[in-house]
């Protein structure tokens, strides 16, 4: 092919592009807008994935009752020292020891969210939630106490 | 064709009566003085409120090229104080004098651009009998004005004194010198078609039809030559390389600060305003309403709309134009915006030029 003819080409070329181009970007501009309102959408449009992590909350079931045998595998698995587990062993009609869960204490301020926790819980006590609203004005409103005073363990043990 | 519509908006008897209304409590000299003077606010007040007009215009169409919905929260719905707010900001903002600068030419820079703008400017053809600076070399004169403005670029560049400024500056002076030579040769071709280089007249003879449609095909590749050469003239993407963000801070204006950065800044925006109000005059028929030879109703109904509402309307089209070009392309390497002017389109336009005569002479347009 000649150079000549090269050339020639090269307009229509060029020109085919460019109007490619031109036609892509008119689709985006009639397109419906991909902006998200947040503080006006908040209870109409808003959407969070639903694995989104957000913050820790434990499992409870109709009655109120947890799913945690106390068994301290999540504090354990918690890169950071997020989960503070306190537990307590009373006997139950058997005569055998059994742990019990006292109280569940978390630090949102210092959790990464990266989900080893619930991973790690044989039970499915635990799980991360949606509530992204977590903004407080003071450190120690970060710390989250999750186990609710006169939640027992649920019958079944496990979910 | 009937062309008393030509008449129907005209300015001239209301500006001539004014003038007279002056003469008759006034010597002359100070009528013209006054009006003048008048005439200056105006434009220097139109300037200001088409600056931000378009400031908003492109943040909400770039917005929308980009799948988003643009300022939408200063001044309520559609965010229509947004623009007038940074306006405000960039008022009370401090100008900095670099110790190491040129100091005269570092100053002047910024008039020098905002200077070739305005002067632009007034010689729009707003209305019928509206135009401010109506030479009988009207073209000539735009484009000889037009061009002061990279001298300010130029100047801005070399005595700020710093590395990013300069680059900028070589490559817009590089760029708008190449491009100015298809823009006139375009801006040529329509005054091969129209016979005349008064602005005034290039509109009036638009009466029959607009140039883009007398022209038909030669025309139509001239207005693309025109819009592509325009939006390198007035600094704007995909030619936006002398303030190419990524390599050189902000180009040519990057020790500018306050107003002085604000004079750039407005520049830049009515230039885009000026280019899009030229290529409305050469190929969509300024102030002319829109005729269909042969539908008498529809053309009647056309004459209601005054002068300067097709002027705008066609002129923001034409810069809706320039920005869907900005939002889509990606920007070109100077070695590429070179090729693209010296190997494609300053050719491009000879022909087309030379085939225009050609049409002309042998009577092959409308």
């Amino acid at each position: 092919m000649s150079k000549f003819t090269e050339y020639i080409k090269g307009y229509w070329n060029g020109t085919g592009t460019l109007l490619v181009g031109l036609r892509t970007s008119m689709r985006v501009f009639l397109r419906k807008k991909v902006t998200e309102q947040y503080p006006e959408n908040r209870h109409t449009t808003l959407h969070i994935p639903e694995r989104h992590r957000a913050t820790l909350e434990m499992v409870y079931d109709e009655e109120g009752h947890h799913h945690c045998i106390a068994c301290g595998l999540c504090q354990m698995a918690c890169p950071n020292g997020t989960i503070r587990v306190t537990s307590a062993t009373k006997e139950d009609a058997e005569g055998k020891k059994k742990k019990y869960l006292v109280k569940y204490e978390y630090d949102l301020g210092s959790c990464m969210f990266c989900q080893l926790c619930v991973n790690a819980c044989p039970h499915g006590a635990i799980r991360f939630s949606n509530h992204f609203e977590n903004a407080v004005f003071e450190r120690e409103k970060l710390l989250l106490t999750l186990s609710r005073e006169g939640s027992v363990l649920a019958a079944s043990g496990s979910k | 064709m009937n062309q008393a519509f030509l008449d129907y908006y005209s300015l001239e008897p209301l500006t001539g009566w004014i003038h007279r209304t002056l003469c008759g409590v006034m010597p002359e000299d100070w009528a013209v003085f006054l009006e003048g003077l008048v005439i200056g606010v105006v434009i220097l007040l139109a300037y200001a409120l088409l600056a931000v007009v378009l400031i908003y215009m492109e943040r909400r169409v770039c917005g929308a090229f980009q799948c988003r919905i643009g300022p939408n929260r200063v001044g309520g719905r559609g965010g229509l104080l947004q623009v007038p707010a940074d306006v405000l900001k960039i008022l009370t903002k401090e100008i900095i004098r670099l110790k190491k600068s040129d100091h005269l030419l570092y100053e002047l820079a910024p008039y020098l651009v905002i200077l070739a703008s305005v002067v632009s400017f007034s010689c729009l053809p707003w209305h019928k009998g509206a135009q401010v600076l109506d030479l009988e070399i009207g073209v000539f004169f735009v484009l000889a004005a037009s061009s002061i403005g990279v001298l300010g670029i130029l100047l801005a560049g070399w005595s700020s004194n710093s590395k990013y400024t300069l680059i900028g500056a070589v490559r817009s002076g590089a760029m708008i010198i190449s491009y100015e030579l298809s823009l006139g040769i375009t801006v040529l071709t329509m005054v091969v078609l129209s016979g005349t280089m008064s602005i005034s007249g290039i509109v009036e003879s638009q009466a029959g039809g607009w140039n883009i449609f007398r022209g038909h095909i030669v025309a139509v590749v001239a207005f693309i030559i025109y819009l592509i050469a325009g939006n390198a003239e007035a600094n704007r993407g995909p030619f936006d390389l002398a303030e190419a963000e990524q390599e050189l801070t902000a180009g040519y204006h990057t020790e500018y600060s306050g107003m002085h950065f604000g004079f750039f800044y407005l520049a830049e925006y009515l230039n885009l305003f000026i280019t899009a109000g030229i290529a409305t005059t050469l190929f969509l028929g300024g102030w002319m309403p829109f005729h269909v030879a042969g539908l008498d109703g529809f053309n009647a109904v056309m004459d209601y709309i005054p002068g300067i509402v097709w002027f705008l309307g066609k002129t923001f089209f034409v810069v809706f134009l320039l920005m869907w070009i900005r939002w889509t392309f990606p920007r070109l390497r100077i070695d590429q915006v070179l090729t693209l002017e010296w190997k494609y389109l300053m050719p491009l336009s000879l022909l087309v030029m030379m085939v225009m005569t050609v049409f002309k002479v042998f009577g092959l347009v409308f």
